[in-house]
């Protein structure tokens, strides 16, 4: 018999035991929706699948009587376009910030404490700042985001370019290369893996800075459908939001994965020979 | 005037002493193996003729001016790793030196400017025997594969002065070998000045056509760090003889 630590499962045993706890959790739900259904018909904590079903039809898939719209679709419209403007900002500035940081030792002496004490300022804190300065529409929400997630990945970047090795940059200028030209063709390549795997840990951060500025004040999106409809206790419609809002999480993040792998496969190649 | 001149340069770290009163003289087409033990300042002396560290005192001058206080693509580099960039296939390594120099804006060249940095490149690519790899990435490489690019790129500045900092030293024996016919037949055909920082007194001795030993002439038993190093053997060889590398080393070891 071997160690516990050197079992390792066949294909087959992988893709099954990655399924088993899906289905668990569902038949739990199940039983448990049952058991208090049977008890009250009329019990909202645990709604049926026939229940959440027939409220995702109605959320998604009827026109809203008042407006002609169908919610659903206007609410993953709405924080859709929020998050990834946020987050794609955020990109950008840390990027940039964290490039020219990490690069620049003049720079970064002025910028790089600032960068710090910035990142440790709670953004959760400075949001009716920003309700006061940007007003209640989309522009705060996307400055929350930006304000949230932004910091790290400057601090992630500088950090990552600060490890660079000296040799590659020294070798750069031996072969005539000015600043701006490593910055291009030495620094920039060399991070932009690492600028996507920054992004996909702080997609976290951003959803809930994004749900969290919807719930306060919105008219539509998401986290401001879950925050209403909890007024009625709406199990109903709060689980397959929630449900909808992982699924486009993990989609986001998945295709950050892929992007990574095809425009820089020199570098997965890399990693996974280390 | 001698091609490149060491005028009394003395380099220290806060209060550590690293080099004191150097004064050498070098000929352009000379190969200088810099030996000695670990932590004596050879590697800080190849710094400072690279641009990437500056003495504390005195004065390094290349053909009668001082040395430009940064890197440039005068004095080429070869470091013990690290020295390729990660991203870039072999070809990509190697064009990239002229790209740098011939596009200001982006660093890449097109069309028939990029042809001919391809060709050129190519040519170094062989010249290193590396036409086999061309496409692959440096972590696709061997050691020994990843040092011979890291020297096609340098040669393609065609530098005045070529410097290696242990170069060698994290390759298997047989590798080695191998590629001390390779920088000697380079250093022969481009009539190069090469300095080499090497731990293996073996290998300065074969490279070389001068060795340089770095120790301490002073030294304070209170204060081991008040006195720099010096170059305490100065040895002009006979490249076409064979030297007597025991007798030598044993010259070296009693001191």
């Amino acid at each position: 018999m071997k160690r516990l630590m050197n079992i390792e499962p066949s294909r087959f045993w992988r893709t099954f035991l990655t399924i088993v706890p899906f289905i668990v959790i569902i038949a739990l739900y199940w039983s448990a929706s049952d058991a208090r259904l049977a008890e009250n018909p009329n019990d909202k904590l645990l709604p049926s699948f026939t229940q959440i079903s027939s409220a995702i039809d109605r959320m998604a898939f009827t026109e809203n009587k008042r407006t002609g719209e169908y919610l659903f679709w206007q609410d993953s419209a709405a924080s859709l376009y929020r998050i990834l403007l946020g987050i794609t900002i955020s990109a950008a500035i840390g990027l940039i910030i964290g490039l020219i940081n990490g690069l620049l030792p003049g720079v970064r002496a002025g910028l790089s404490p600032l960068v710090t004490i910035a990142s440790l300022v709670p953004p959760m804190a400075i949001l009716p700042i920003l309700f006061i300065t940007f007003g209640l529409d989309e522009l705060a929400k996307v400055m929350l985001i930006i304000i949230g997630t932004a910091p790290v990945i400057i601090r992630d970047m500088q950090s990552q370019v600060m490890q660079i090795p000296k040799e590659q940059l020294i070798k750069a200028q031996t072969l005539g290369a000015s600043t701006w030209l490593v910055t291009i063709r030495v620094v920039l390549p060399q991070i932009m893996p690492k600028l996507l795997a920054a992004v996909r840990l702080s997609l976290g951060a951003a959803w809930l800075f994004l749900i969290a500025a919807e719930a306060i004040a919105a008219q539509e999106g998401l986290g401001y459908r879950i925050f209403l409809v909890r007024r009625y206790m709406a199990m109903d419609v709060i689980l397959p939001y929630v449900a909808w809002i992982t699924v486009l999480a993990f989609a986001m993040d998945f295709s950050l994965k892929k992007m990574s792998q095809v425009c820089f496969p020199w570098y997965h190649h890399q990693e996974a020979s280390k | 005037m001698s091609f490149l001149q060491i005028n009394n340069v003395w380099k220290s770290y806060g209060q550590a002493q690293i080099l004191e009163r150097l004064n050498l003289s070098i000929d352009q087409g000379e190969f200088i193996s810099m030996v000695g033990a670990s932590g004596c300042g050879k590697s800080t002396l190849l710094k400072m003729i690279l641009g990437s560290e500056v003495a504390t005192k005195g004065e390094i001058s290349l053909e009668g001016k001082p040395l430009v206080a940064e890197p440039d693509a005068e004095r080429g580099i070869v470091f013990q790793k690290y020295s390729v960039f990660p991203h870039m296939t072999v070809l990509q390594n190697v064009m990239v030196a002229d790209e740098f120099t011939k596009s200001f804006l982006l660093g890449r060249c097109f069309g028939s400017a990029r042809k001919q940095v391809k060709q050129k490149a190519e040519s170094f690519i062989d010249a290193v025997g590396l036409t086999p790899a061309i496409n692959k990435y440096p972590h696709q490489l061997s050691g020994g594969m990843q040092q011979r690019l890291a020297i096609a790129q340098a040669l393609m500045k065609a530098p005045k002065i070529l410097l290696l900092d242990e170069p060698f030293g994290a390759l298997d024996p047989g590798i080695r070998a191998d590629m001390h016919v390779l920088i000697r037949d380079i250093w022969k055909k481009n009539n190069l000045t090469i300095f080499m920082v090497t731990h293996d007194i073996k290998e300065g001795f074969e490279l070389g056509s001068r060795v340089w030993v770095f120790d301490k002439v002073r030294h304070d038993p209170q204060a081991p760090m008040a006195y720099g190093a010096q170059v305490t053997y100065d040895l002009k060889l006979d490249t076409d003889k064979t030297p007597d590398i025991a007798a030598l080393t044993q010259k070296i070891a009693v001191n």
